[in-house]
Formats: structure tokens, C-alpha cells, sequence
């Protein structure tokens, strides 16, 4: 600050005062709150003294179950960040008629669902899924953790890097105010000259890495660390869906990020790509995109598939019906959904032979997702339903999911698009495939296999009024968008002149706010589940009569999961074992090899993290220092052969010692 | 699955192991996943350059640009490592440790030689006005060879730390697989090379 | 000189099973390293020399060698077999190639019918579109 202008301009790049956005009281009290809660929560841990804890157990931990968990703690406070920029949307679309602005000008409304989306689709439901993903399918399939527990950890940073730096851009500069996929050329240096695409595209970037290399660790790990016996078609449904979102995610990430990186080629170099002038084509970014993006959606949706199968043969106290069914139309789904993107552009002008073609593939996507919808339903039927949480929220999933699947194939008749491209119908449409599909599933899963990580049931009273506020709230926020879109209203906008509209957005606002009923009755529900944990404590393991081996551990699982390996004789194993007296091992047990943990996961990601904010803000010392850093540490690690240790065999008997005396105090 | 229930009602089947169990080593599954991923990168860039490569924007063409005869040199160098690669692979599994060395430190010269040419090329480029930025065409053209020549530079920096671990550790089973990882990873770079000769220089000069 | 020799360092992962499936022979690699030095040459020879009038022609045949030549260095090279790691080395191949396959030649289809419908022109008049 003291030296001369250059030298400011050379440590801070375009970094300057003028980035910190203390004249929109908005974020300045945002600002305020976030930071007394910061610092509250470090002076928290500080005081307890919880920083070895967490960092020795948790932040260096390349156990699956905590990373896992991990993921999912990512997912639910983001999911809180997200939901507020919703309901502010929804505030000033439901205020801002008749020349009343609202409260939110355009640049920050832009701003706000550009990060609305961006947030839930990358940093809640990616997260959310993972989570899910990295917590159960080990104990599913027998194995004591991932195939390579170092690169998760590494991933989940990576996942935790690319969210701190979106969130950064709320205090620092700005967001991108392009959409959620950024099309150019309005994200182009040109016409989006600030910080805010820079933001996006390192976010998601640096999150890039850490999707990609999840998958193919997850990948890698249902091939090959099965237990005996386990044959892939003996292999639990959700982790049949995982394996094949998993192969989605290692076919299609890639693809974005060298879409982003020639994004950012246009922006950081000046090459032509996506420009308008030299030869550039902004609409051969639409494509490769949404090569991407389609995909991405069943990424999502096939997990919550799977966890809906789990539940209701669970809670239906029956096989699954059509085993064989669900996972041929898991696989057709996966290979369908890389040949439908260009649905999400029929307007674009490629022609009718063009659009007839992705327009048929997208209604066929509709036989195995009906086929698996009647799966579940003859699951059902004649079962022994027990309307426990998870599955209110599996029969909550099925009506709505059906309703917003239906509107899908209406948006794949080209000529309907035409009239319903970029219309609030098409919110309206994905709001109730994603909200109704992957995130009743993910809430499902979360009271379903809560009980497995921690010890302890959630408490119901409190679930279900979060699915009823949910259930109810969800209609009543995207209804009346459908209505609106069939009106012809575009997305994105934020001031509206047709007086006769705005009964529907207070509708649909109404509808948000019973959504944040639904968030606190969750938050409360994790609240009082914890302190009366001892009430919900489960002793057996196997709250719900599971059918899958995940159950057949104690809850929490201990470190290395399984004591001896099981051997799998059927695709409900567990439910195999339990009924064909299944006895646990007591003696005999040996040394057991796990990974051990390191800190090099979180090194490199936060590496990452300053060179992503190098990268925004054009400081090109500070680029150099981290890249080569990046480098420094990843060789450094590679220097490092001692990576394994045992357990020792009286640990692994003490562990089991104790709880069978706890399975004895019990009965 | 039902008939082998009704059979084996009267013996309880085995639940678990008592042995220790290993499931198999998935490094080499692993990273061949990654290559796959890495293949979708190039893909893309292929992709960009198939729809763009013809935009010149009124500037210069493959054909007035390309020199075939530094691409060939190019091609003959990437290629030669790729076999002493091989020979390198082969000393490993007579566990001869001195032979692997000299074998990988000959990969590494060709390599670094391809790097140069292409570094030279590129700057020959762009000392003519015909840089990145001057079309849609050059765009996709630096951009693809450029990937294509980082994922070198990474391969050769990569060579040299095992080079390095090999000296110090010997062939042990860690250093083995690493270098049939890096083996993979440099002869899937050859691969890529070979679609940039054929699609993007070959294919280019034709016109 | 045993193909899947284990060095006396290797106790606990003794059992990689599998590991010899990724090994050549000198053999294999000097087949591989001369046919694609043909497998190269050729194309260079076609394009450099001007062999053929046709321009269609020479750029399918390019192209079908280059496909020849990465099978070539896929199996002499990358040692791909359908055994190796029971098939999935083999299987993720296949169904990378199948999506590399849609991306391409979707991008090209889509992008080709777009510019046909929204921007009448000839291919020289694209080339020298400022």
C-alpha cells in the first residue's frame, strides 16, 4: 500500500478495495452474521481444545465412513447457503410488480440464482450423493474401505475447495451472473469482464478434480474389493447404482472441465473458441456442455434410485421386486442419457432430423425410469409397508417424481419446447424431478442410514413434519411456476409489469417459506435426536430389519467395518444371514491392515484453493508460487512408502468384546 | 438361488472368512480409469477442433503453416521413447536395476527432444503472427498439441521422480507398479499423438 | 527371469494377482515399434509426396491407418488383452471409445446442421469469414 501503484498491482493483481462489497447492506449484514457465527464456532473449538480431535480424526482421516460423513456435513451447510439465495429470489419475484423494484437490483439477482444454481447442483446434491456413495458402498459390499483411501480424502477436499472459493465470491468480489452453465458469449471476457465467471469457473474446476477422482476410486473399489460370493448380480441396488453413476461421472466430468478450461482459454489468453469474431462458435460450448449436463442429472438421480430401492424392500419387508429389472434399466439409463444432450437446446436451429433424434432418445429414457417405478410399486404391493420416515418420503418421491417426469416428456416434444424453452415451465419441470427425486432421496437415505453411522435413530416426530413441510411447501412453490411457464414467463427475471401474475409467485413464495419450515424442522430434528440419543440408541445395529450387509456391523461401525470377512451367498445377504442363523464370530480374530491417515489431502487442496484465487484475480506471482507448490507436494507424497499399518488382533477382540457385551446387556 | 437354499437347509453355509482376506490390488484398474478420463479430455479437444479447425477466420491454413517435416521428426522421437519405454519395462522384470535407469533416461532425452521441437514449432508460430489468438482454427490447433505436449511434460517430470525413487528403493513391488502406471500413461500419450499427426497435421495440410 | 518375479521385499502384497498381465516381451514390442513405424510412415509419404489426386481419398486413408496404428499400440504397447484385470481394462475401453465416438460425431452432427440452418455458407467463405 505504501509503494507505488505498480507494485500493489503486481502483489494484488485487480484485487483492490473496491472488490469488498460493503456498500450493499445486504451482504455486509450476511458478512456480519457469517462472521460472529465463524468466529464463534473456531472460538468453540479453541476452547474445547477440538483441534488435534478433528484435525487427527476427521480432516486428515482416509477412513470412507468419515469422509463420507464429511460430504454430507458439505452438502447440508450448503444446502442452507443455496436455499437462503431461493427464498430471496422468491421474495423479489413476489414483491416486484407494478414498478416496485423489489430489493434486489438486477446485478445481484443475477448473482443470486447464477450461485442458487451452481450451489445446489455442484456443492449440495454432488456432495450429498457422494457422501452417500462413499459411506455405504464399502460396508455394502463387504470391504473395509475405498481402493484408494488417500485419493479420497484428497477428493473431498477438492470437493470443499471449489465450495470455498464460490463462497468466497460473496465477500470478495463477485459471482458470476450468467446462469448456472455460464453460455457465452455473456460469459465472455467481453461482456463479463469482472471476477465473477472467473469464480465459477475455478469453483467448479478445482470441485472437478475431486468429483472425477471419487469416481474412479469408487469405481475401482466396487470391481474389485467385493466380497467373496459377491457377484455382480448379487450386488445391493444402490450399489449397482452407484457403479453406474460413478462410470457417468468419470465419462462426463472430464468433459467440463476441458469445456471450462477452453472457456477460460477465451477469457485468460484471448483464443477464439466461444467468441463471436475469428471463427469462434459460442454455440459449440451449448454443445459440449450439456454433453455434460445431461448425464450430470442421472449422476444425481441414479443414487437416489438406488436408495429408494433399499428402502422400500426395507420398510416393505419384501425382496425387491425385479431385481434383475432395476439393473438393466439402471445400465440403459446410463448409456440413454449420453446420447439425449442436445434436448436442452432444441432451439438452438439445428433442424428438425437433428432435433426429432434427441427429441425420440429422450421419451425412450422414460421406459426404464417408468419400468423401475413399477418396480418399486410391486415391491409395495402385498408387502408389509411400515410407514417409517424414509419411506414417507419414498411414497412422497413417487408422486411427485411422476408428475415432473411426465412434464420431462412433454419438454422433449421439440415443438412443445419451442413455445416452453427457457420458460419458468422448465423450472417448474426440474425443480420436481431434482427436489422430488434426488433430494426426497437423499433425505430418505439420510433417516434411513442414520442409525448406521451414528448409534442412534432420528427422532420421527420431527422428520416427518420435515417431510410434510417439504411435501406441501414443494407443490405450493412450483405449481404455480408451471402455470406461469405455460403464460409464457422467462426464467432469470426479476421485475415483472403484468400485474396479474403476482398471485402466482406468492403462491409460489408461500410455498418456499413452508420449504423453510421444512429446513427447521430438519435442523430441529437433528437437534433433538442428539439429545435424546439415548432413548434412540440402537444397540442391535439393525434398526429397520435391514436386508443389506451394511447392517450386519454395529452401528457406528468400527474402524476396519468387518471383523472377518463376510461371504455373500445372496442379494439381500444380510437378510440371507439373519434367516439362516447367521452366528457372530467371536474368537479367532486376526491383525487387520489398514491405510493410515495423512495430511496431504488437505494440503493440496487448500494449495488449490489459493491458486484458484490467484487465477481470479490476475496475481501471477502468487499462480506460480501454488502451482509449483501443487507440484512440490504431490512429489513429496509420492516419497512417502509408509503408508499402511494393523491393527492388532487384541484391539480387533476388544472392540467386538465390547459389544457383545452390550448385544448381552440388551437382552 | 432358491433350489441351493432348499439344498443347504440342513448345513449352515459359511458366512465368513476366518482366513485374512486381500482383495485385489486396483491400482492398475484405477488408473487406467483415469486414462479413460484423460482420453475424454482429448476427445473434446478433438471435437473443438474437428467443428472449428476449418475456421481461419481469413488468416493462414494448416497448409501454409505446417512444417510435415518436424511433425515426422516429432513423431520418429515420440515414437523411439515409446519403445525404449518397453525395453525399460523389460530390464524391470529381469530386476535389473542399472538397465531400467539408462532405458528410462533414454525415454526422458526423447521425450525432452519431442518438447523442444514442439516448443519450437509454437514459437515459430507465433513469431509469424500465427498465434492462438489470431483464429478459431489456431485456437483449437495450440490448444489440442498443447495439452498433448503438457501431459508430456508431466510424463517426463513424473519419469524423472521415479527415476529417482528407483535409485534410492530399488525395483520394489511400489516402484514396479508405478512404472507400469507411468508405462501406460506414456504409451496412451503415443496414442493421442498418433490421432494429432493423423487428424490434426496430416489432415490439416490436405486441406 | 521368471515372468512374475517377486522380490523377497514383497511380503504382504505377494499376491497382486494379476500383475503379469501387463508385461510384453522383446519380441512383442519390436513387432509393435516396426509396424508402426510402417503404420506412420505410409500417411507422412501420402500427404508429403502428394502420392494421390484424390484429396478424399488420401484423408481416408490417414485416417483408417491411424485407426490400425492405435490398435496396434494398444495391443503391442498397452498390452491390451481381454483378460487383464478380468476385462475391465477391456470393457472401460470399449465403453470410453463408444462415448469418445458420441461426442465426436454428435458435436459434428449437431454443430454441421446448426451452421447449414442458421448460416447459409460455403466452406471457403467460412474460411475467410473475419
Amino acid at each position: 500500500m505504501f509503494g507505488d501503484i505498480s507494485l500493489t498491482q503486481f502483489i494484488f493483481g485487480r484485487l483492490t478495495w473496491e472488490a469488498i462489497p460493503y456498500h450493499e447492506p445486504i451482504l455486509v449484514v450476511t458478512f456480519a452474521v457469517v462472521a460472529l457465527g465463524g468466529i464463534a464456532l473456531l472460538g468453540l473449538i479453541t476452547k474445547f481444545k477440538l483441534w488435534g480431535y478433528l484435525w487427527h480424526e476427521w480432516f486428515t482421516s482416509v477412513d470412507h465412513k468419515k469422509i463420507g460423513i464429511m460430504y454430507i456435513i458439505l452438502a447440508i451447510v450448503m444446502l442452507l447457503r443455496g436455499f437462503a439465495d431461493a427464498i430471496m429470489m422468491r421474495i423479489q419475484q413476489a414483491i416486484a410488480f407494478n414498478g416496485n423494484e423489489g430489493y434486489l437490483n438486477p446485478h445481484h439477482y443475477d448473482q443470486i440464482f447464477t450461485a442458487h444454481g451452481v450451489i445446489m447442483i455442484f456443492f449440495v446434491a454432488m456432495p450429498f450423493v457422494t457422501g452417500f456413495m462413499n459411506y455405504v458402498v464399502p460396508l455394502q459390499i463387504g470391504a473395509r474401505d475405498v481402493s484408494f483411501p488417500f485419493l479420497n480424502n484428497f477428493s473431498f477436499w477438492m470437493t470443499t475447495g471449489g465450495a470455498i472459493i464460490v463462497m468466497m465470491s460473496l465477500f470478495v468480489g463477485e459471482f458470476a451472473r450468467t446462469g448456472w452453465l455460464a453460455y457465452p458469449p455473456l460469459s465472455g471476457v467481453d461482456y463479463s469482464p469482472g471476477v465473477g465467471v472467473d469464480y465459477y469457473i475455478w469453483g467448479l474446476q478445482v470441485a472437478g478434480v475431486g468429483t472425477t477422482l471419487s469416481g474412479i476410486n469408487l469405481i475401482a473399489t466396487i470391481v474389485k474389493m467385493r466380497a467373496p460370493g459377491m457377484t455382480f448380480m448379487k450386488m445391493p441396488v444402490f450399489t449397482w447404482t452407484s457403479l453406474c453413476t460413478n462410470i457417468l461421472i468419470v465419462a462426463t466430468f472430464p468433459i467440463l472441465t476441458a469445456t471450462l478450461a477452453l472457456l477460460s482459454l477465451d477469457r485468460y489468453v484471448g483464443t477464439n473458441f466461444f467468441t463471436n469474431d475469428l471463427g469462434g462458435n459460442p454455440m459449440m460450448y451449448i454443445n459440449l456442455i450439456w454433453i455434460w449436463g445431461h448425464p450430470e442429472v442421472y449422476i444425481l438421480v441414479l443414487p437416489a434410485f438406488g436408495i429408494f430401492s433399499e428402502v422400500v424392500a426395507t420398510f416393505c419387508g419384501k425382496r425387491l421386486f425385479g431385481y434383475a429389472s432395476m439393473v438393466y434399466a439402471t445400465c440403459v439409463i446410463m448409456i440413454l442419457s449420453y446420447i439425449v444432450w442436445l434436448h436442452h437446446f432444441f432451439t438452438m436451429g439445428s433442424g428438425a432430423s437433428v432435433n426429432a433424434f434427441f427429441g425420440i432418445t429422450t421419451m425412450i429414457i422414460s421406459i426404464p425410469t417408468g419400468a423401475k417405478m413399477f418396480n418399486w410399486l410391486f415391491t409395495m404391493y402385498r408387502g408389509r409397508i411400515r410407514y417409517e420416515v424414509p419411506m414417507l418420503w419414498t411414497v412422497g418421491f413417487m408422486i411427485t417424481f411422476v408428475i415432473g417426469g411426465m412434464t420431462g416428456v412433454m419438454l422433449a416434444i421439440p415443438p412443445a419446447d419451442f413455445v416452453l424453452h427457457n420458460s419458468l415451465f422448465l423450472i417448474a419441470h426440474f425443480h420436481n424431478v431434482i427436489i422430488g427425486g434426488v433430494l426426497f432421496g437423499l433425505m430418505a437415505g439420510l433417516v434411513y442410514w442414520w442409525p448406521k453411522a451414528f448409534g442412534y435413530k432420528l427422532d420421527p416426530f420431527w422428520g416427518k413434519m420435515t417431510f410434510w413441510f417439504w411435501q406441501i411447501g414443494f407443490f405450493f412453490a412450483f405449481m404455480p411456476l408451471y402455470v406461469l411457464g405455460l403464460m409464457g414467463v422467462t426464467r432469470r427475471v426479476s421485475q415483472f409489469e403484468d400485474p396479474s401474475l403476482q398471485i402466482w409467485f406468492i403462491i409460489a413464495a408461500f410455498g418456499a417459506g413452508l420449504i423453510a419450515l421444512g429446513i427447521g424442522s430438519f435442523i430441529v430434528q437433528l437437534v433433538v435426536s442428539y439429545l435424546r440419543r439415548d432413548e434412540l440408541r440402537v444397540i442391535s445395529g439393525d434398526p429397520w430389519d435391514g436386508r443389506t450387509l451394511e447392517w450386519s456391523t454395529s452401528s457406528p461401525p468400527p474402524d476396519y467395518n468387518f471383523a472377518f470377512t463376510p461371504v455373500v451367498h445372496d442379494h439381500d445377504s444380510w437378510y440371507d444371514m439373519k434367516s439362516r442363523g447367521y452366528e457372530r464370530p467371536l474368537q479367532g480374530f486376526k491383525p487387520i491392515h489398514m491405510p493410515k491417515n495423512t495430511g496431504t489431502g488437505v494440503i493440496l487442496a487448500g494449495i488449490s484453493v489459493v491458486l484458484a484465487f490467484a487465477m481470479i484475480w490476475y496475481m501471477w506471482w502468487l499462480v506460480a508460487v501454488s502451482f509449483i507448490g501443487i507440484i512440490a507436494v504431490s512429489i513429496a507424497h509420492t516419497f512417502n512408502y509408509n503408508r499402511d499399518f494393523f491393527i492388532p488382533a487384541e484391539t480387533v477382540a476388544a472392540t467386538e468384546d465390547a459389544r457383545s457385551k452390550l448385544l448381552q446387556e440388551r437382552t | 438361488m432358491s433350489a441351493t437354499q432348499v439344498q443347504q437347509t440342513d448345513e449352515k453355509p459359511q458366512f465368513y472368512l476366518t482366513e485374512d482376506h486381500h482383495p485385489e490390488n486396483s491400482t492398475m484398474l484405477g488408473f487406467w480409469l483415469y486414462l479413460m478420463s484423460d482420453c475424454l479430455i482429448f476427445a473434446v479437444l478433438f471435437a473443438t477442433h474437428g467443428v472449428l479447425g476449418r475456421n481461419y477466420a481469413a488468416g493462414p491454413s494448416p497448409a501454409d503453416l505446417f512444417d510435415l517435416n518436424i511433425v515426422a521428426i516429432n513423431t520418429a522421437m515420440l515414437l523411439l521413447s515409446s519403445i525404449t519405454y518397453g525395453f525399460a519395462m523389460l530390464q524391470m522384470e529381469r530386476n535389473a536395476k542399472m538397465e531400467t535407469l539408462v532405458w528410462l533416461g533414454i525415454t526422458g532425452v526423447f521425450g525432452a527432444i519431442f518438447l523442444a521441437l514442439e516448443l519450437y514449432e509454437f514459437y515459430h508460430l507465433i513469431h509469424e503472427g500465427a498465434g492462438p489468438t489470431r483464429s478459431a482454427f489456431l485456437s483449437s490447433f495450440f490448444t489440442l498439441v498443447g495439452t498433448h505436449g503438457l501431459h508430456v511434460t508431466f510424463g517426463i517430470i513424473w519419469l524423472i521422480t521415479l527415476m529417482v525413487q528407483v535409485g534410492r528403493h530399488g525395483l520394489i513391488p511400489e516402484n514396479r507398479r508405478r512404472l507400469m502406471c507411468l508405462s501406460m500413461f506414456w504409451h496412451f500419450l503415443d496414442v493421442i499423438w498418433i490421432g494429432v499427426f493423423s487428424f490434426v497435421y496430416l489432415l490439416g495440410v490436405i486441406g | 527371469m521368471s515372468p512374475n518375479h517377486e522380490s523377497a521385499a514383497d511380503t504382504h502384497h505377494a499376491h497382486s494377482h494379476g500383475h503379469d498381465a501387463g508385461h510384453g516381451s522383446f519380441k512383442g514390442y519390436m513387432t509393435g515399434f516396426i509396424l508402426s513405424v510402417i503404420l506412420t510412415a505410409i500417411p507422412f509419404w501420402l500427404v508429403m509426396a502428394g502420392v494421390l489426386d484424390s484429396k478424399l481419398l488420401t484423408a481416408v486413408i490417414v485416417m483408417g491407418i491411424g485407426v490400425v496404428q492405435i490398435v496396434v499400440h494398444m495391443v503391442y504397447f498397452l498390452h491390451m488383452n481381454p483378460r487383464s484385470e478380468g476385462g475391465w481394462t477391456m470393457m472401460a475401453l470399449i465403453f470410453t471409445l463408444i462415448i469418445v465416438g458420441i461426442a465426436l460425431a454428435g458435436s459434428l452432427w449437431v454443430m454441421h446442421h446448426l451452421n447449414q440452418n442458421m448460416m447459409p455458407m460455403t466452406h471457403e467463405m467460412m474460411k475467410n469469414m473475419p
